[in-house]
């Protein structure tokens, strides 16, 4: 009878770059559901765009670079980008704002700098801002809430919408569509109304925006779930989360008339939440040892709320966040852990 | 007035960038920022040296070309200036710490030609700064156009060991890099009305 017999090391770490990408993948699902229920299926019809256009633009430049194909198509990491980006965009943006901004990613933040792992900024970051520079009018039509509305883009109608720009029937796009809660919130508050009678608003709820609140929440729990995977760590999150917390909180007891409360900055809109789990905690691009991530986390939560409080964007994630990767270069050069015995 | 000085300072540093969105001073920012060392001591000495040539190009020209009507020769005057402010700092530096003279090497006299140095010159006679929102402006600029040089250097030293195509080596993705860098800085837009 044969022994089965194996040799060391016999320790066995089941992570690879392919799993912990897909689960980032899988802990994203129950948020884009929700965010399918509450807005229609534009959003799945974006990221499928994005994904096919990353599979291929990640295809052709790895082919151009004589990289082995196989191994690096299916390590999910441009699907990771093209979901997050998929997921950031308006849902009734046209599809060539979703296929322009993945192609950016992939193919100028990733692979010109030598593809995953060399990328000093997050690809779906830089894909996200340059859209949001480069077509301000696309990327601010966000659609309403389809109960606030009373009418639901199913799958054929949010085709419509991103192909031609044309809903079906007699309704306009325009009909559909408007600012978000957090783009409301800073319009109305820069023509001096007070938060109270802005939150008067059918859009706003108690503690966030009707609809963004549990569309956050979800991504919240995904990303404890990641946390719970050791996929990420909770050191990021956590500072940002708590920054973000404890500069508005300050603010609001200042002045709870002119900054809206701690509350609605987290969950205002699906940003703050995917920005804190998914986006930021990004390997490749945030600092790499616990104090540098807890000075990279709080760095990015301040400078969501400088830049929604007093910058000219409504929503300062995107930004804060290429913001801080620029700066986690310097941040790990001054938190390099000391090498031991020295 | 304590926040108009405030709001130049802010504006200088973050929103009107003098590298990434005025576009002035990208010769010392792309040939000085491969190593973190330089590019701190360099950012250090052009603060000196930018805060001081802004306020000695103020006083030459409100007390010395105003009253003899020769604003036409601001240009030639400034660089006169600067020249001198420059060459004065080399020769303090020199005397006092000679270690960072040896560091910093030929960073210093190179001050001179940072397009950044005259660009504050003019633009303070321009926008007609008085005395102490000159001095700031030139304050500001040095230290937004340090910022970005140490910031730069720092992901030049990752970029240097990455897997970088061919065609792409050097001075390609550092100019792209400062691109992207240019995008993350427009987040910033409309911080100062």
């Amino acid at each position: 009878m044969p022994f089965k017999l194996s040799t060391a090391p016999y320790l066995h770490q089941a992570n690879s770059v392919a799993i912990m990408m897909r689960q980032v993948l899988y802990a994203l699902i129950p948020g884009i559901a929700l965010y399918v229920w509450f807005f229609g299926w534009g959003i799945v019809i974006h990221i499928l765009l994005t994904s096919i256009t990353a599979l291929s633009c990640e295809a052709i430049l790895l082919w151009l670079r004589n990289r082995p194909l196989r191994l690096f198509l299916t390590d999910n990491s441009a699907l990771v980008t093209a979901w997050l980006l998929g997921s950031a965009l308006p849902p009734f943006a046209p599809w060539w704002i979703s296929v322009l901004g993945t192609a950016f990613a992939l193919i100028f933040a990733k692979h010109l700098y030598g593809g995953l792992g060399y990328n000093p900024f997050n690809p779906a970051i830089v894909g996200y801002a340059m859209l949001l520079i480069s077509f301000p009018g696309e990327m601010t039509k966000w659609p309403y809430l389809a109960s606030l509305s009373g009418h639901y883009p199913g799958i054929v109608e949010s085709m419509s919408i991103i192909f031609t720009g044309q809903p079906l029937g007699e309704i306009t796009l325009d009909a559909l569509s408007g600012a978000t809660p957090l783009n409301t919130m800073k319009t109305q508050l820069n023509n001096f109304h007070t938060v109270t009678e802005i939150k008067q608003n059918p859009i706003f709820s108690y503690y966030g925006a009707k609809g963004w609140e549990w569309i956050g929440s979800t991504f919240f729990l995904g990303g404890v779930w990641l946390i719970y995977k050791r996929v990420i760590t909770w050191h990021i999150p956590m500072a940002i989360i708590g920054s973000l917390l404890l500069i508005s909180s300050l603010f609001f007891i200042l002045d709870s008339d002119r900054y809206p409360s701690p509350l609605f900055h987290l969950f205002g809109g699906g940003s703050a939440m995917i920005g804190a789990f998914f986006i930021a905690t990004d390997p490749v691009s945030a600092a790499t040892s616990n104090t540098g991530k807890l000075i990279y986390g709080t760095g990015i939560g301040i400078l969501i709320y400088i830049i929604r409080t007093w910058g000219g964007y409504p929503d300062g994630v995107a930004f804060s966040v290429l913001l801080m990767n620029i700066a986690v270069p310097l941040i790990d050069y001054y938190t390099q852990p000391r090498v031991f015995g020295y | 007035m304590m926040t108009e000085y405030l709001l130049i300072f802010i504006s200088t540093v973050l929103v009107n960038n003098f590298v990434l969105v005025k576009f002035l001073g990208l010769c010392p920012t792309i040939s000085v920022a491969t190593k973190l060392e330089p590019a701190i001591g360099m950012g250090l000495a052009t603060t000196f040296v930018l805060t001081l040539s802004s306020i000695c190009s103020y006083l030459v020209y409100n007390y010395l070309l105003i009253p003899f009507g020769l604003e036409f020769l601001r240009t030639i005057t400034f660089i006169f200036v600067i020249a001198v402010v420059v060459q004065f700092t080399e020769i303090v530096i020199h005397k006092a710490s000679p270690l960072l003279y040896q560091a910093l090497g030929i960073f210093l006299p190179l001050i001179t030609t940072n397009c950044i140095v005259l660009g504050v010159a003019l633009l303070n006679v321009q926008e007609q700064h008085n005395f102490i929102a000159a001095t700031i402006y030139g304050f500001g600029s040095a230290i937004g156009f340090a910022l970005v040089l140490v910031l730069f250097a720092a992901i030049r030293e990752r970029i240097a060991v990455a897997d970088v195509p061919l065609a792409f080596k050097g001075v390609p993705v550092t100019l792209f890099t400062a691109g992207i860098m240019s995008i993350g800085f427009m987040g910033f837009a409309g911080l100062v009305k």
